[in-house]
C-alpha cells in the first residue's frame, strides 16, 4: 500500500516542490513520500502451503473425526476469503485426546533425556526445513505480514524447540538434587496472535521435562497448530504424545475442566484466565497464566531518539499490536515530546500497510472482525474523551479487517485508552518530568507483563528496571524474543514463566527434600 | 573563526548502535521486483560517480572512463549518463576536456586526499586550481586527526575555508567514517560539515575500510533530513566505496527513499562513488531486460 505523510489530525501536508527543486529557505519544510519511486508488488508464493478442503483432530497420533460430525470454516482475515474446514471438538473428542495422552505418558516419561531430545532436534529441524510453508500458512491463516512469519514466527518456533531439546537431558543440572519429575498429561491452551510461536512456546517446555499434551488451538487460527502435527508424525513422535484438538471457547472450557490433566496453561485474555483459575481453584491441578498487558515505553530526553522511534513502533505496530507485551502506552520526558512525538507521527506515515503477503508490507491485516470492533470502539472512545489522534493517510484495501497505524496523545492515565488492553495498532502518548512520576504511572496499571526503558545512560535504565512492576523489561530495544529469557506477568498479566530455566520450573515437580529423607 | 574554534569536546545526542544496525538490516530486506527494479537500477546509474583515485591514473585512463560516464551501454539509449567523474586535481583539465557538453559533471578530490595531512594554505590553494581548471564538484576530506584529538571547531573553521575556496563549485566532505570509528562520532562530523556548509555529505576515501556501510548512511540521511527540517537547507549524501552490486545499490536507495523521501531521489542529492559497481549494475539492467545474464565480458571494462 502507498502512504503518503499527511496526517489527519494538524500534521502539516506534504510540500509540493519537486524532487530535484533545491531546497531553500522558506520552502515548503515536509518530506514527500511515494510519487518518484514506488515499489512493484512483491508477493509471495502461496502454492507451497496447500490448504485441505478439511482436517481433522489430531488424537493419538492419528487424524480423527469429530464425534459430533461438526466442522467450521477457518478465513484469512486479509481477504475474508474461506481456507478450509476444521473439526469442531466437543467434550467426548478433549476426553478421548486426554485418555490418549494419559495412555502415551508412562513410556515418554521414562524415555531417557537425550531420546526426547532427539525427537525436539528433528521437529526443530523440519520446522526449518518446512520455514517457508510455514510462514505463509501463518500468514495467510492470521493475517500477519510475511515478513515477521519469515522473519520471527517460524524462526523463533524452531528455536524453541532447539533450545529445549538441550533442556531434556539436562533436567538434574537444572534442579540439583531435586528429582525432577514430569507432571503428567497437560492441557493447554493458545491464542490467535502467534498461533505456530504460542504452540512451540508451550509443547517444548512441556515435551522435554516428559509431559505429554492435549493442545486447544484458537478458533480463528488453527492451520499451524494442524501442520505441526504433520511435523511430529514425520519426525516419528510416538502416539499420543501430543494431541490436538480444534474448537471455540466450549472445547477450551472442556479440555481445562478435565479431571485427568495435571497442569493447564493458558495464554490469552485476562478475562478467561480468571475463569480458568476459578475453574481449577481446590482441584490440586498446576496451572500457570499469561495474560494480557499494557506497556510502557518509558523514554528520556537522553535517549538515542531516532533509534528511540523505531522501538516504539515496533513495540507497537509489530503484529498490528496482537501482542499481549506490546508497548501500548508511551510515556515520554516532557521536553521531548514534541519532537519525539513529530518524529513518530513521520516514521508511522512509513509504515505499509495491505497484503500481508507482499515481502514489502510492515503491517497486516487486523485478525478479526470482533477485534476489528474492539478496536474502533476503544479508538472512538478516546476521541471522545477529546485525545489527539493521528493516523498516516492510508489506502487500506476494501475486502478483509484493516485499521491503520494510530496515536493518540494528549492522553491521561484516566483514559480508556490508557488501562485497557486495546490489542491493537493504537499507542497512547502521555508525559512526565521526573523519574519517579515516569515509574508511577508506569506502573499505574492492573497489568505489569512488560516495559520498556529508553536512555542512553547505564545507571538510569538500571534505577528502572529495578522500580519497574513488569515481568520483561526491554532496554533500547522492545518485542525482542528468545527461548532462553523466561517471559511472563505480574498481576492480572498473570503468573509462571516461559522459557529459559524458570519456564522449564513450570513443567516439573520437584520433590528431592522427600526422596532423599 | 573565532567563533567556531570554541567548539571542542562537543556533544551530540546519542545513536544507538544496536538499533541503527537493525533499522538498516531491516531497510536491506525490501524485495524490489520489475520496473521498481528497473527504476532503481537507472536511478543508481544517474546518481553514479565513476571515479579512478590511484597513482598509476593517467590521461589515457581517464579519458576511457569519461567516455563510460557519458555512454555506460552504448547499445541501450534509454541507459542515463553517469552523474560525475571523480579525478585527482592534475587530471581536472583531461576530464573537463573529454567531457565537454555530455552534461556529466566533472568531480576533483582535494585538500591532501586521501589523508589530508598537509597544511591548510595548500588545501586551499589546491581546491582552487581544480575549480580553476573547470571542476565543478570538490571532494575535500576533513581532519581526522583534528577531529579524533576533540579539535571540532579547527575542523569546522576548515571546512568552511574550502567552501569558500570552492566558489560556485559544489563541495562534498569526506568524513572517513572508517576511521571515527563510532556513530555518535559520525554524528558529530555531519553536524560539523553540515553546519560549515558543505553541500554534500560523503562517506569515505575507498582508501580505508570500512568504506560506506548501510548503517552510516542510514545515520547521515536522518542528519540531512533533520538539517532541512529545522532550516529549509537540503544538503546531498553521498555513499562512496565498498558498493560493488546493483542489488546493494537498491538497498541504499530503498533507504534513501524511506528516510528523506522523494526529494533525495536525485542525482543532485544523492550519489554513488563507485569503481566497479557501474558493470554490475548494467548486468542486472541487462537481465532484466532479456531474462538472462550476460558475460562480465559483455561489458566494456573501462
Amino acid at each position: 500500500m502507498k502512504t503518503n505523510d499527511s496526517t489527519r489530525s494538524g500534521g502539516s501536508k506534504a510540500g509540493k516542490a519537486g524532487g530535484a527543486a533545491r531546497g531553500r529557505r522558506g520552502a515548503a519544510r515536509e518530506l514527500n513520500f511515494g510519487g518518484v519511486w514506488s515499489y512493484a508488488p512483491a508477493p509471495e508464493a502461496t502454492e507451497v502451503a496447500p490448504i485441505p478442503a478439511r482436517q481433522e483432530l489430531f488424537v493419538g497420533g492419528a487424524w480423527t473425526k469429530p464425534m459430533s460430525g461438526r466442522y467450521f470454516a477457518t478465513t484469512n482475515p486479509a481477504t475474508e476469503a474461506v481456507l478450509g474446514e476444521v473439526a469442531h471438538a466437543d467434550a467426548r473428542d478433549v476426553a478421548a485426546a486426554v485418555k490418549a495422552a494419559t495412555k502415551a505418558s508412562p513410556a515418554w516419561r521414562k524415555l531417557p533425556g537425550d531420546e526426547r531430545a532427539r525427537y525436539l532436534y528433528r521437529v526443530a529441524r523440519i520446522l526449518q526445513e518446512r520455514a517457508r510453508e510455514f510462514a505463509v500458512l501463518e500468514t495467510l491463516d492470521n493475517g500477519k505480514p510475511i515478513k515477521e512469519t519469515r522473519d520471527v514466527d517460524v524462526p523463533l518456533a524452531a528455536q524453541h524447540f532447539f533450545h529445549h531439546a538441550g533442556w531434556a537431558d539436562k533436567l538434574d543440572l537444572l534442579f540439583p538434587g531435586q528429582s525432577p519429575e514430569p507432571l503428567g498429561v497437560v492441557g493447554q491452551v493458545i491464542p490467535w496472535n502467534f498461533p505456530l510461536l504460542m504452540a512451540a512456546w508451550k509443547l517444548a517446555p512441556a515435551l522435554a521435562a516428559g509431559n505429554t499434551v492435549v493442545l486447544k488451538p484458537a478458533e480463528s487460527s488453527p492451520l499451524t497448530a494442524l501442520r505441526l502435527c504433520e511435523v511430529f508424525q514425520q519426525a516419528g513422535l510416538p502416539p499420543g504424545v501430543v494431541n490436538v484438538v480444534t474448537g471455540d471457547g466450549a472445547t477450551g472450557a472442556a479440555l481445562v475442566r478435565h479431571p485427568g490433566l495435571a497442569k493447564v496453561a493458558f495464554t490469552g485474555s485476562t478475562e478467561v484466565g480468571k475463569e480458568i483459575q476459578r475453574t481449577l481453584a481446590g482441584s490440586g491441578r498446576e496451572l500457570t497464566l499469561e495474560l494480557g498487558g499494557k506497556a510502557a515505553h518509558i523514554v528520556c530526553e537522553d535517549a538515542a531518539l531516532d533509534q528511540a522511534v523505531e522501538g516504539v513502533v515496533r513495540g507497537i505496530f509489530f503484529n498490528q499490536g496482537h501482542v499481549c507485551c506490546a508497548g501500548s502506552r508511551l510515556l515520554v520526558q516532557e521536553g521531548v515530546h514534541d519532537a519525539f512525538v513529530q518524529k513518530l507521527a513521520r516514521r508511522m506515515a512509513r509504515i505499509r500497510v495491505g497484503n500481508p503477503l507482499d515481502k514489502n508490507t510492515d503491517m497486516g491485516a487486523i485478525h478479526s472482525q470482533a477485534q476489528l470492533a474492539r478496536i474502533r470502539e476503544l479508538v472512538a472512545d478516546g476521541v471522545a474523551a477529546g485525545c489527539e489522534l493521528h493516523q498516516p493517510a492510508c489506502a487500506l484495501p476494501k475486502k478483509g479487517f484493516w485499521f491503520p497505524p494510530t496515536m493518540f496523545t494528549g492522553v491521561s492515565l484516566g483514559h480508556r485508552i490508557a488501562r485497557e488492553e486495546i490489542f491493537g495498532p493504537v499507542l497512547s502518548v502521555m508525559t512526565w518530568r521526573t523519574p519517579d512520576e515516569a515509574i508511577e504511572k508506569a506502573n499505574n496499571s492492573s497489568y505489569g507483563l512488560s516495559a520498556g526503558v529508553w536512555t542512553d545512560k547505564g545507571a538510569r535504565i538500571l534505577w528502572f528496571a529495578e522500580r519497574l512492576r513488569a515481568g520483561v523489561v526491554w532496554n533500547n530495544t522492545f518485542n525482542r524474543f528468545d527461548a532462553a529469557s523466561p517471559f511472563g506477568g505480574y498481576k492480572e498479566s498473570g503468573f509462571g514463566r516461559e522459557g529459559g530455566k524458570q519456564g522449564m520450573r513450570a513443567y516439573v515437580r520437584l520433590q528431592g527434600a522427600l526422596a532423599s529423607g | 573563526m573565532a567563533a567556531s574554534s570554541s567548539l571542542s569536546g562537543l556533544r551530540v545526542p546519542p545513536v544507538d548502535a544496536v538499533a541503527l544496525e537493525t533499522r538498516a538490516a531491516d531497510l536491506g530486506t525490501r524485495s524490489l521486483k520489475k520496473a521498481a527494479k528497473v527504476q532503481g537500477l537507472k536511478l543508481a546509474i544517474a546518481m553514479m560517480d565513476l571515479t579512478t583515485l590511484e597513482g598509476m591514473d593517467t590521461p589515457g585512463k581517464v579519458r576511457q572512463l569519461c567516455g563510460k560516464a557519458a555512454r555506460p551501454l552504448p547499445t541501450r539509449p534509454d541507459v542515463p549518463a553517469c552523474a560525475a567523474v571523480c579525478v585527482y586535481p592534475d587530471l581536472v583539465p583531461v576530464a573537463v576536456a573529454a567531457l565537454a557538453g555530455t552534461g556529466v559533471q566533472v568531480a576533483s578530490v582535494a585538500t591532501g586526499f586521501p589523508a589530508g595531512r598537509i597544511d591548510r594554505a595548500s588545501k586551499l590553494r589546491e581546491v582552487a586550481r581544480a575549480v580553476r581548471d573547470g571542476a565543478t564538484e570538490i571532494d575535500m576530506v576533513i581532519d581526522r586527526g583534528a577531529f579524533l584529538a576533540g579539535r571540532h571547531g579547527f575542523v569546522a573553521d576548515e571546512i568552511r575555508a574550502v567552501k569558500d575556496a570552492c566558489g560556485p563549485a559544489h563541495l562534498k566532505v569526506i568524513l572517513e567514517t572508517g576511521e571515527l570509528k563510532t556513530y555518535d562520532n559520525v554524528r558529530l562530523a555531519c553536524r560539523l560539515a553540515l553546519h560549515a556548509g558543505g553541500d554534500f555529505l560523503k562517506t569515505s576515501t575507498g582508501k580505508v575500510a570500512p568504506a560506506s556501510t548501510l548503517p552510516v548512511v542510514l545515520l547521515m540521511l536522518e542528519e540531512v533530513r533533520d538539517h532541512f527540517l529545522a532550516t529549509g537547507r537540503m544538503v546531498g549524501v553521498k555513499a562512496a566505496g565498498g558498493i560493488r552490486t546493483g542489488k546493494d545499490a537498491l538497498k541504499y536507495l530503498v533507504t534513501v527513499a524511506e528516510t528523506c523521501g522523494d526529494r533525495w531521489l536525485s542525482p543532485a542529492w544523492f550519489r554513488f562513488g563507485a569503481s566497479s559497481l557501474l558493470n554490475d549494475v548494467l548486468m542486472q539492467l541487462e537481465k532484466e531486460r532479456t531474462g538472462r545474464y550476460q558475460r562480465p565480458t559483455d561489458f566494456s571494462a573501462d
